[in-house]
């Protein structure tokens, strides 16, 4: 026997023995596969997000914009009683519930289609076609809007085309309200699809025998069977209007900041990163809020 | 049952719907061909001009290498911790398991300036300078979440008696993983990679508070749009952006049989277990 053998050997013992001791102890390895992810996460993101949460109770110097360590809940009251931030955050608020109302209804029809109408193959097709706009750049579908509402944009074109007097909507609410409708569309799209297509026809059928129309089963049957998959939906489209910042930026005016614009500010210009940090706690709470609700409603059960 | 009208009235909101999704997405490739350097409808004249000087600007060479790295080495990140937590979660029961699985998904169902924000004050908090690297971090961080759910769903459907029947047959562990869970899960680890990427690729949101002064893609089409300035440039980055964030996701829906729906069944994943 060569000496490259037994070593070849010998390795694969000392591997033999690390692997029988891993086999006998599977939470070695489970161990060994989650650690580094974990350390990742609990490293980086949670430490951060808790950090985050303290920084809220700190302040800044206001003259030398360093960060002093000193406990207090100013930043909090701040927010609720400058009325420039309490209409900043309702206006969040608002706006990121009136675009999952419209999201709702615009994507219901739609994925009862997909679901109870279309065939097969339109349903996958549909399906690709829903999920493509997600993906193409978020950057590339604002910049898009901002040309279609411009002064000389295709809206304008259009409207002058059958003689109607021109909008201006851009740089305004409805502007945003417009985009991030768009932008979240496909999110409600899917899980409402998801839900409609887990009704059994049968329960329809069985209406229709029972002597209801059309539009009493729908009202009885699907609308709340589908509920849990628009909550569903609502979660993205109400969370990522809530967070953003930079459709604000780019197709709001000039009195329409949202929190995030705030926060960026705070972060970036004026540099008072408890403030920031206290209202980024906003949104989080809003969500927490808004998660607990959904999941009464079944919500996490349809996604 | 829907009647007739019920039926065409359906088909009619479907074709609207199509329409309103994709008409902007179609016209704003329309406007990288733009003669005119005014973004007005209808465009002048067609050209393919705009591409070449857009291509010798070194401001766009910059941004577009910064994010490619950037990109590629979260992706790297997120393939390795990615899969191995869901080998993890997939094999073993433990305390805490559920925890983690919902811990994990945080980044994609928080928003975006949450994870942006506390990255930043983390890394103030520790005087890190922002480099590439500060990027890569808060970009792997999300990147993470789309692996693990692409390989977790894949692991869920291939049985474990094939990895067991291997090892009866005498291999060792380490040989069946190779032999049999590879292959088995390779073409979820590609789209999980290529989903990654794209999604890297197109960050707007957390980028801006873990980049500083550097300059991604994305960042530089966002500041090129604030200031309204070298719009023909813009069209033609964002022609090129949609290319460059479609294509991997077509690649990966084939490659995983449709089932790469991304951000969406990334959070439904974790609600499931």
């Amino acid at each position: 026997m060569t000496v490259g053998a037994l070593d070849r050997m010998r390795t694969a013992g000392r591997v033999g023995r690390i692997q029988a001791l891993l086999w006998r102890r599977p939470w070695m390895r489970a161990a060994l596969l989650l650690g580094p992810g974990l350390t990742w996460f609990v490293v980086i993101y949670l430490a951060s997000l808790v950090l985050l949460l303290i920084t809220a109770f700190w302040q800044i110097n206001p003259f030398t914009t360093a960060i002093e360590r000193v406990w207090n809940i100013d930043n909090f009251r701040t927010l609720v009683t400058d009325g420039t931030y309490r209409l900043i955050i309702l206006r969040t608020i608002g706006l990121a519930t009136a675009v999952t109302i419209t999201d709702a209804v615009l994507a219901f029809p739609f994925a009862y289609y997909m679901a109870r109408v279309a065939s097969r193959r339109v349903q996958t097709a549909l399906f690709a076609a829903v999920l493509l706009p997600l993906w193409a750049s978020y950057l590339a579908r604002v910049y898009a809007w901002i040309l279609i509402l411009n002064h000389d944009g295709v809206l304008n074109w259009s409207l002058l085309l059958v003689h109607l007097p021109p909008a201006s909507l851009g740089y305004t609410n409805w502007a945003m309200w417009i985009v991030f409708s768009y932008i979240w569309l496909p999110f409600m799209i899917i899980p409402t699809y998801a839900a409609l297509e887990r009704i059994p026809p049968s329960y329809l059928e069985a209406a229709a025998d029972l002597g209801a129309r059309q539009g009493r089963s729908t009202w009885d049957i699907v609308l709340p069977l589908a509920l849990p998959g628009i909550v569903a939906g609502s979660i993205f489209t109400f969370s990522l209007t809530l967070g953003d910042y930079v459709t604000p930026l780019l197709v709001g005016g000039a009195g329409s900041s949202f929190i995030g614009n705030v926060v960026y500010g705070n972060v970036g210009i004026a540099h008072n990163i408890p403030f920031a940090a206290a209202l980024a706690v906003v949104p989080v709470a809003v969500m927490a809020l808004y998660l607990l609700g959904a999941r009464r409603l079944g919500a996490f059960e349809a996604m | 049952m829907e009647g007739p009208w019920v039926r065409f009235a359906l088909r009619v909101w479907a074709v609207g719907i199509l329409l309103f999704l994709f008409i902007p997405i179609a016209l704003v490739i329309v406007y990288a061909f733009n003669v005119s350097t005014i973004q007005s409808w209808p465009i002048p004249g067609v050209t393919l001009k705009w591409f070449g000087q857009t291509w010798q600007d070194p401001e766009v060479r910059r941004a577009l290498l910064l994010s490619v790295e950037a990109g590629l080495m979260a992706t790297a990140v997120a393939l390795v911790l990615g899969s191995m937590a869901a080998f993890a979660i997939h094999r073993f029961q433990f305390f805490g398991r559920e925890v983690i699985s919902f811990a994990l998904v945080l980044p994609l169902a928080l928003p975006g300036i949450i994870t942006g924000m506390s990255l930043n004050s983390f890394f103030a908090f520790n005087q890190i300078t922002f480099s590439l690297w500060t990027i890569v971090i808060g970009h792997a961080t999300f990147c993470i979440v789309i692996v693990y759910n692409n390989v977790l769903a894949r692991l869920r459907r291939t049985s474990s008696s094939l990895m067991e029947a291997a090892m009866d047959l005498g291999a060792s562990g380490w040989r069946s993983f190779v032999d049999v869970t590879l292959p088995l899960i390779s073409t979820a680890l590609v789209a999980g990679a290529l989903l990654a990427f794209a999604l890297s690729f197109d960050e707007v949101i957390v980028t801006t508070f873990t980049a500083g002064a550097q300059n991604t893609l994305p960042l530089w089409i966002f500041g090129a749009i604030r200031l309204g300035q070298r719009l023909p440039e813009v069209n033609v980055v964002v022609f090129f952006v949609i290319l460059i964030t479609i294509v991997p996701v077509v690649i990966a829906s084939r490659l995983t049989g449709g089932g790469a729906a991304g951000r969406v069944e990334a959070v439904a994943a974790a609600e499931e277990l």
